[in-house]
């Protein structure tokens, strides 16, 4: 097999030539190293998608189901001995004594590390311009941001410098890069992945999914990700096994478009984009209906009521005393803590810790964490009520295509924004997969598909055949 | 609100915080037109029964390890500067 045709392999693809033969899993790997090696020395001359980067090709024999297939992972899953640093100067060089669930169990499954890939700070952000490691590019236009903040994961999956990746979604951080990159990213049902090991932002919406070039890659991966650990005390049994995915029709499903969802704010080129995909669906055979989310339009405000004040009590941990940077020269231990907070922590982070601080801090509680809470349970309560006459549900991923680098940074709501569509999932705890549907301006668009808690295997199916059917095609990112 | 934080601000970082988090705390005010007084709050979306792992012990992690990313050491233990100066 040329060099070329490698690339062009899925990871399944991959992972099958290997089992017969016909490729080996070294050179494989060798092929991706060399690409990741190049981009992270070109630094933010290149898409700088990368914090680490393995140094050789593994030698060991890599077990069946992926024989060794490279797996790129989202800087702030723990990985023993290699750098885990969450995009952040206060874990600058951080080598964790132990591996994540997860990233045991991809090994486990013969994925062998690849690199690990850059993001915002702390998981905090939109863009990937919060990165203490520089800014991550997009490759279908290197003057525009990849999304965040699995930005590295996006970037990297959509140009062809690793095969897979994985990431995590707390409000769209999975499913909004993926979009914005013209991949496939899916934010599974919350429990349903361990998160031991991963370095936490807001504990009760974080979870780990798979970014791929396509569906069944995506349903690969997380088949191999999903179950109960008993070092986290939320993750779940998963119900039933993780199918890969076969549907090429749609005939009796119903999808539920929300119109809090699908209209106001979102590009003109990005509904288009949208509503052709729509028109497919009900080519296949869907039945395309309009449903109510009422309360999703605050779902925004509650998300950065709750994930800043999960923050800024996770965020504690950062105090210099144990691990990662320290100020020096200070005049006492609270001195020593504030300056290293002050060093370590990028401005993104600082106004998170400070938002949460305040929406935590005696007599301001109840109107904000306690009010935010009770919302969460109305955006809960209005998927409970679609569900009950839809299948599924489908918006636009993000309410615009990739924005220019700097674009956003100068006002934090205008970034904020960005998550419109993928937090109401996030509070309801419910999965959701995102599937490039087209081009707006030359730019990729996302379709979000959600579904009830543990639907993974119907979400999968539906995606599957909006894929085959709309035929994406991300080779342009590649080249 | 910094120094509950333990987040010391330099002087200029201080008037755009202020202007920023106003910014964001006016958007989230948004959820006070709500009306919310039966609602129970949702602190976990997904129910989990039998949550706990068996109480059985096992090894922890060895001091050397996890003193090893330590910026200072005092023999088994770490290094803080005195709590007053």
């Amino acid at each position: 097999m040329s060099t070329t045709d490698v690339f062009e392999l899925s990871a399944t693809a991959a992972a099958g030539a290997i089992a017969g033969g016909e490729l080996s899993a070294g050179e494989l790997f060798e092929a991706y190293r060399l690409r990741a090696a190049a981009d992270r020395a070109a630094g933010e001359d290149g898409l700088n998608c990368f914090t680490w980067v393995a140094a050789e090709a593994p030698e060991d024999d890599a077990p069946a189901p992926f024989h060794g297939v490279p797996l790129a992972v989202k800087d702030l899953f723990c990985t023993a001995g290699v750098p885990s640093q969450s995009g952040s100067r206060i874990l600058e060089g951080y080598e964790p004594p132990y591996t994540a669930t997860v990233v045991s169990r991809l090994r486990e499954s013969g994925a062998r590390l690849l690199a690990k890939t850059n993001q915002d700070e702390f998981a905090m952000g939109s863009s990937n311009e919060n990165s203490a490691f520089g800014v991550v590019r997009n490759p279908w236009d290197r003057e525009r941001v990849p999304g965040g903040s699995s930005g590295g994961s996006a970037a990297a999956v959509a140009a062809g410098l690793a095969p897979w990746a994985l990431g995590t979604d707390t409000g769209g951080s999975i499913r909004q890069p993926a979009a914005l990159c013209g991949i496939v990213g899916l934010k599974p049902t919350y429990g349903s992945v361990s998160r031991y090991g991963m370095i936490a932002f807001a504990s009760s919406l974080d979870q780990a999914g798979p970014l791929t070039r396509d569906v069944s890659d995506a349903a690969l991966m997380l088949r191999h990700m999903v179950g109960r650990d008993p070092c986290d005390a939320t993750s779940l049994e998963f119900p039933e096994e993780i199918q890969l995915p076969s549907a090429e029709r749609l005939d009796g499903i119903r999808l539920g478009v929300p119109e809090e969802l699908s209209g106001e704010g979102i590009e003109p080129g990005v509904l288009e984009a949208f509503q052709a995909a729509l028109a497919r669906a009900q080519e296949l055979g869907a039945e395309v209906q309009t449903v109510r989310l009422p309360h999703a339009p605050h779902a925004l405000s509650a998300y950065y009521v709750l994930a800043p004040a999960e923050a800024s009590s996770n965020l504690a941990r950062f105090d210099g005393v144990r691990y990662g940077l320290r100020a020096q020269d200070a005049s006492d231990l609270l001195d020593m803590y504030t300056r290293t907070r002050h060093d370590g922590f990028g401005p993104e982070v600082k106004r998170r810790i400070m938002l949460g601080t305040y929406a935590l801090s005696s007599g301001y509680y109840d109107a904000y964490y306690g009010r935010a809470q009770r919302v969460r349970t109305k955006i809960a309560e209005d998927f409970r009520a679609a569900f009950e006459g839809v299948d599924l549900i489908v918006t636009p991923t993000s309410p615009s295509v990739a924005f220019r680098l700097g674009e956003k940074t100068s006002e934090p709501l205008e970034m904020y924004l960005n998550d419109y569509c993928t937090v109401p999932m996030s509070l309801a705890g419910i999965p959701a997969i995102s599937i490039p549907c087209g081009l707006s301006e030359g730019l990729p668009v996302g379709l979000q598909i959600a579904g009830p808690a543990f639907s993974e295997n119907r979400l999968l199916d539906a995606a599957h055949a909006l894929e085959q059917a709309i035929g994406f095609d991300g080779a342009p990112a590649r080249a | 609100m910094a120094r509950l934080a333990r987040l010391a601000l330099a002087e200029e970082e201080i008037e755009p915080m202020a202007r920023e988090l106003s910014a964001v705390l006016d958007h989230i005010a948004r959820i006070s037109e709500l009306d919310l007084d039966d609602v129970a709050p949702t602190s976990h979306v997904i129910e989990v029964t039998g949550g706990l792992r068996p109480d059985v012990p096992r090894p922890s992690l060895p001091r050397e390890l996890a003193l090893a990313q330590a910026p200072a050491v005092d023999g088994d233990g770490f290094l803080v500067p005195s709590p007053q100066a």
